[in-house]
């Protein structure tokens, strides 16, 4: 039973950064219809820059993580004007290429920046996990778990309480009654793609002192936030949300009872039993049906 | 291209082991073929249909594994059920590996394309993960990371030679010659069949597609069926030329190579892939000595932006499109002259 509980902790630690990634990939695919292949990338770039400012240049780690979110949304915005901007109005497909593209130039620029050995983040907690009723948890999976709660809700009350998410939630409805009510869509698509990148760099940064740093760790993370935003439905912000930690339970307990050696396969059955049974997502609202 | 055109290149091809002794070199271009044979069934997704198959690497992978495993034989027990295959000839574990390679294609398009958009990216990419960790971790069927060794080569009964190994390149290099002619004909006669003016219909306007009574579905497996299996004769041909499978077969990076010869060839023309394929089959081993893989693997990133940017549909209707230009205006020119004369 207690082995039961310690599944259960784990798995909601890891289902909050999982959210995290899914929420930015879905509402990039949501509000701007494109599939992006540097989310993963994102990740791997938030990791690297807090392993820079913590262990490299001696900067405080929380102040280190705001850093990285924040390099990781100015990244995101430079990807959007610079490769998405140009393109605006293509179809899906060519996005898709220009962006794969992206994703392989900047993994391997990773790879020849940081070199292809793993590097570990040293978090300041104590050493000692919190044991509660025989379930233990060390300090920096709580506080990956809380950091992530609160950006998830922050991440909500930018979009349904402010003027920019409103723009957004608008965009994401009408393109073109937005535009024409005066809602400057070139900025909004920028908001949305540096919004879902900082949340993919945040979880990048979240999780580096939890697991070690190194150049593909982010192919995993973009294979399973598309399973996340699969299972939630494309675009579909709390489907993500939960999606994240459907997910991560999966895993969690498939690796654990079943076999470890697919751990991450487990994401593809999923989307394979949400394809055949539901397939515009368990929250689905709407997505074309062929 | 032309009949004609089409003809000159296979004879300078089947001409170039008579002349090009370095064997290296003839190492380099089998390769070359068989992923250029990789990338002629990806074309047809991604250029015919408009689907991106973004595990391709899977179909490939499945039929090298296949048509290894048959022919070395297995044994293995599921669920206390033993099945155990005796080793059969390569021609036979050859077509088995074609058939299984099909099977996966019917199976993905039939589960992703009851719901058109990124599904179908988004479940080929995750379905050749998990077919690497199958191959990773089914040590009893796969050797697991310790790969399937000692495959043997293709042994086929030729008129005139007889029955014969393919130990050596050159008879490597024709049989993935013949291989990539027939697969260059299949796709042909399939794009220009009744078939391939309805998977053009739907990548152009699905509704109008389906309201002229094409079954876009249907078309759609069927056009991935074809694409696997032709992924999964590749892979054969890989299996049994290098001799060695692990699973690393599966790694996404030979999908991205094999996407990035169809985009910049062409997607949605016949000769586009083998251009493309052609270019960066042979391009990484000149770019050897003076890039380091990774600077090698951000310029392809960068080719692929690029292309897609200013040559938005690849080079040879690109090419196509200049020799045309120049045909007219050479035309012109004459045609001026003879009005002065």
């Amino acid at each position: 039973m207690e082995q039961f509980f310690q599944h259960v902790v784990n798995a909601q630690i890891l289902g909050g950064t999982y959210a995290l990634l899914g929420i930015g990939l879905t509402l990039i695919f949501g509000i701007m219809r494109v599939v992006n292949f540097t989310h993963g990338e994102l990740y791997t770039f938030g990791a690297y820059m807090l392993f820079m400012f913590v262990m490299l240049l001696g900067v405080n780690f929380f102040v280190g993580i705001l850093l990285a979110i924040v390099l990781g949304v100015i990244l995101g915005a430079l990807i959007e004007i610079t490769l998405l901007r140009p393109i605006r109005g293509a179809d899906i497909d060519t996005t898709m290429l220009v962006m794969i593209g992206a994703w392989i130039a900047m993994q391997n620029l990773e790879q020849l920046t940081w070199s292809g050995i793993a590097k570990s983040v040293t978090a300041p907690f104590p050493s000692e996990p919190l044991v509660v009723a025989g379930v233990s948890v060390g300090w920096d999976r709580i506080f990956v778990f809380a950091s992530a709660i609160v950006l998830i809700v922050g991440a909500h009350a930018l979009i349904h309480r402010t003027q920019l998410g409103k723009a957004m939630r608008a965009t994401f409805q009408d393109r073109e009654t937005a535009a024409l009510m005066g809602v400057k869509i070139n900025r909004i698509y920028t908001a949305t793609f540096a919004l879902g990148s900082g949340l993919a760099a945040a979880a990048g940064a979240l999780l580096a002192p939890v697991f070690v740093v190194y150049p593909t760790m982010g192919d995993m993370a973009a294979l399973k936030s598309f399973a996340i935003v699969i299972l939630g439905g494309l675009g579909n912000f709390w489907g993500a949300a939960l999606g994240g930690f459907i997910l991560a339970f999966v895993e969690e307990f498939g690796a654990g009872y079943l076999s470890s050696g697919y751990r991450d396969a487990m994401g593809f059955l999923l989307i394979i039993i949400i394809l055949i049974f539901r397939p515009t997502g368990i929250f689905a609202q709407k997505e074309r049906i062929g | 291209m032309s009949r004609l055109a089409a003809l000159a290149v296979v004879a300078f091809f089947v001409s170039l082991p008579l002349w090009m002794t370095d064997q290296y070199f003839l190492h380099i271009l089998i390769g070359t073929g068989i992923f250029t044979i990789a990338a002629m069934s990806l074309n047809l997704l991604l250029g015919y249909t408009g689907q991106l198959s973004l595990g391709h690497v899977a179909f490939f992978g499945i039929g090298a594994y296949t048509s290894a495993l048959v022919s070395l034989g297995f044994d293995v027990t599921l669920f206390g059920w033993t099945v155990t295959l005796a080793p059969k000839p390569v021609w036979f574990a050859f077509l088995c590996g074609i058939v299984m390679a099909g099977l996966a294609g019917w199976f993905i398009g039939k589960v992703s394309f009851k719901v058109r958009g990124a599904y179908f990216v988004i479940v080929t990419i995750s379905f050749a993960e998990v077919v690497r960790l199958v191959a990773l971790n089914w040590i009893d069927l796969t050797e697991g990371p310790m790969a399937l060794n000692n495959i043997p080569p293709v042994t086929l009964w030729l008129p005139w030679l007889g029955e014969k190994t393919f130990w050596h390149k050159t008879p490597n290099y024709y049989l993935v010659l013949v291989i990539a002619v027939i697969a260059f004909e299949i796709i042909r006669r399939l794009v220009q069949s009744r078939l391939g003016r309805s998977l053009v219909a739907l990548r152009e306007n699905e509704p109008l597609a389906m309201s002229v009574g094409i079954d876009v579905t249907r078309s759609l497996v069927v056009a991935t069926i074809v694409s696997a299996a032709i992924a999964g004769a590749a892979g054969g041909l890989y299996a049994h030329y290098i001799r060695i499978v692990d699973p690393d077969v599966f790694l996404f990076i030979y999908t991205v190579t094999m996407v990035i010869m169809v985009v910049v060839g062409g997607k949605g023309t016949l000769w586009g892939p083998v251009v493309g394929g052609l270019l960066f089959g042979i391009l990484p081993d000149f770019l050897r000595d003076m890039a380091a893989p990774e600077v090698q693997w951000i310029i392809y990133g960068v080719i692929m932006i690029v292309i897609v940017f200013f040559l938005p549909q690849g080079i040879v209707p690109a090419v196509n499109g200049w020799l045309r230009s120049l045909g007219t205006a050479v035309r012109g020119a004459t045609a001026a002259k003879e009005d002065r004369a």
